[in-house]
């Protein structure tokens, strides 16, 4: 599908900021407000915009126990269907947050969150484990998030620039 | 008792740039936003900053020949052929210089004997008038309006010459105003240069950040290459301003005399910074067209929120600065700025420090986020319904 270069600019600034107020997107996309609702209708019924999301750092929120898992899973594809069978029968799990097929040494990433280590391995060894086409699963606990979809957690940086200059 | 004084007559009569008065003012404010600054909000970008780290690393910390690294010069040469379409040779053509302010200054210094006059277009950099008399040169000024989009138009240029002007010192994209010189106003320029034997001296520093049209270097021109003397560097477009990098590129004659002034006066650029511009060059221009992009959908929504607050303003075609007029405050632009930096926290630059042209209008940058742009707006808003007529 071809966007024009208003609808690729209104994507480019909402990825970094879905809480922009219409009237200020519409100032710096040079477009009415109107054309703007517009525009933003249309990108969300084609699915273009498929969500407004926020990223939220839940590492620094005491009240938070929930892990991550990156898992490789290797699977045997199916004819006719190949890995999107197998993908689509992992990705309706709620547990599971992301899918992606691979090239390498495995087949499938998946991307597992729960509210323990033990609840994860549970997914892993009752649910993900024992689907027919799955041959095997390393699971990798997240540790540590530095850097999520582009934005990186830790990052205090000030405007280190004098407050007048030439 | 000393009966005269140590410092130069030249020295002494300059005047302080008007900006280093606004900054004491400002820097004594807690809580300012600032719309003062003239330099990219971005940070040099980690690719280039990394290529610095390693060259220490590596312990590149010696000189590199006068001109600057030849490595360098070769991808300058190249960059300056694939984006303005002119072609300067990386033996005797291109100087990499300690920023482009050293660039205008072994420029000025190479070409002006005592008396010769170079015409400046104002409003401009508040240092290209106070460089032209250190060079002992005379900036005649000529001032342009908002009627004309502050452009400089070939009646004023031609009513400005005189038979000891020399050069003609042009800045576009423009700072302050933004104003972008399109390649028909650039010919038509280049005619009167042409009939009056004169010198371009093409500050292009800006020459990245241009949004609507596309950016047309002087040496570009029909016949100018072998008059233009184009001056760029790394600080606006690759947000390096720290860094202090910029180049000349000029006719060889002009560009063999400058090497002289530059290797007594300055030896070399500083190594890591050159070897962090040779990577800016090689791998950062996605990094130049993101801030380009950034900075153009700021243009967009801080003109427009001038005008819907009543601050009339042309709409600048690059650089990262608005310079919307004040005059119906009925304030002077260093009143409004005053009052505006102590009512509501916001630093503006006052027009007239760019020259007298200035007068009547603000400098507002809009490289900050958009979060303080919308504060900085918020305020100012509040400001101009308190006092707008």
């Amino acid at each position: 599908m071809h966007l024009n270069e208003e609808e690729l600019e209104v994507l480019r600034i909402i990825e970094n900021n879905s809480r922009i107020d219409l009237k200020d997107l519409a100032k710096m996309t040079d477009l009415a407000e109107a054309d703007m609702e517009i525009t933003l209708k249309k990108l969300e019924d084609m699915r273009v915009i498929v969500r407004y999301l926020t990223v939220i750092n839940w590492a620094k929120v005491d009240e938070y126990h929930g892990v991550t898992a990156m898992i490789d899973v290797k699977v045997t594809p199916k004819r006719g269907v190949g890995f999107d069978d197998v993908a689509k029968r992992i990705y309706k799990f709620k547990e599971v947050q992301s899918v992606y097929l691979m090239s390498g040494a495995y087949d499938l990433s998946v991307i597992v969150e729960g509210r323990s280590m033990n609840e994860v391995a549970s997914f892993v060894s009752e649910k993900l484990s024992t689907l027919d086409s799955v041959i095997s699963t390393t699971t990798h606990f997240i540790m540590k998030k530095y850097k999520h979809d582009g934005t990186i957690f830790d990052q205090t940086e000030e405007d280190k620039r004098i407050v007048v200059s030439p | 008792m000393i009966k005269t004084s140590y410092v130069s007559r030249t020295i002494a009569e300059l005047k302080p740039s008007g900006i280093r008065r606004f900054f004491d003012l400002a820097a004594n404010l807690e809580g300012v936003v600032s719309l003062g600054v003239g330099e990219p909000d971005f940070v040099t970008s980690w690719a280039v900053r990394e290529a610095a780290i390693n060259s220490l690393e590596e312990g590149f910390t010696s000189y590199t020949a006068n001109a600057g690294l030849y490595e360098l010069r070769a991808e300058i040469s190249r960059y300056m052929e694939k984006q303005f379409h002119v072609p300067y040779s990386p033996e005797d053509q291109i100087i990499v210089t300690v920023g482009a302010s050293q660039a205008l200054d072994i420029t000025l210094r190479t070409i002006l004997n005592p008396g010769e006059e170079v015409i400046v277009v104002e409003p401009c950099f508040v240092a290209y008038a106070p460089l032209v008399t250190m060079a002992g040169g005379i900036p005649v000024t000529v001032q342009t309006s908002k009627a004309d989009d502050f452009k400089l138009t070939p009646e004023q240029l031609e009513a400005a010459i005189t038979p000891k002007t020399k050069a003609v010192l042009i800045c576009s994209p423009n700072n302050p105003t933004g104003t972008q010189l399109g390649q028909e106003e650039l010919v038509m320029l280049a005619d009167i240069v042409k009939k009056h034997d004169l010198l371009v001296i093409s500050d292009e520093i800006y020459a990245e950040l241009a949004y609507d049209e596309q950016f047309t270097s002087f040496a570009a021109i029909d016949g100018m290459l072998e008059r233009t003397i184009v001056i760029n560097g790394f600080s606006k477009g690759f947000a390096m301003t720290g860094w202090r990098l910029g180049f000349v590129c000029a006719p060889k004659e002009i560009s063999e005399a400058m090497l002289k002034l530059h290797q007594y006066a300055m030896m070399c650029a500083p190594t890591m910074a050159q070897h962090a511009a040779l990577e800016a060059l090689k791998h950062g221009m996605q990094d130049v067209e993101d801030m380009r992009r950034s900075y153009r959908r700021r243009r967009n929504y801080i003109v427009k929120s001038f005008n819907e607050m009543g601050l009339d303003c042309h709409n600048p075609g690059g650089a990262f600065y608005a310079f919307p007029s004040i005059e119906k405050t009925g304030m002077t632009s260093m009143e409004f700025a005053e009052k505006l930096l102590t009512e509501e926290l916001v630093a503006v630059v006052p027009g007239d420090v760019f020259g007298k042209s200035g007068e009547g209008h603000i400098r507002c940058s809009y490289a900050s986020s958009m979060e303080q742009l919308q504060e900085a707006l918020k305020r100012m808003e509040r400001f101009m319904n308190n006092h707008g007529k």
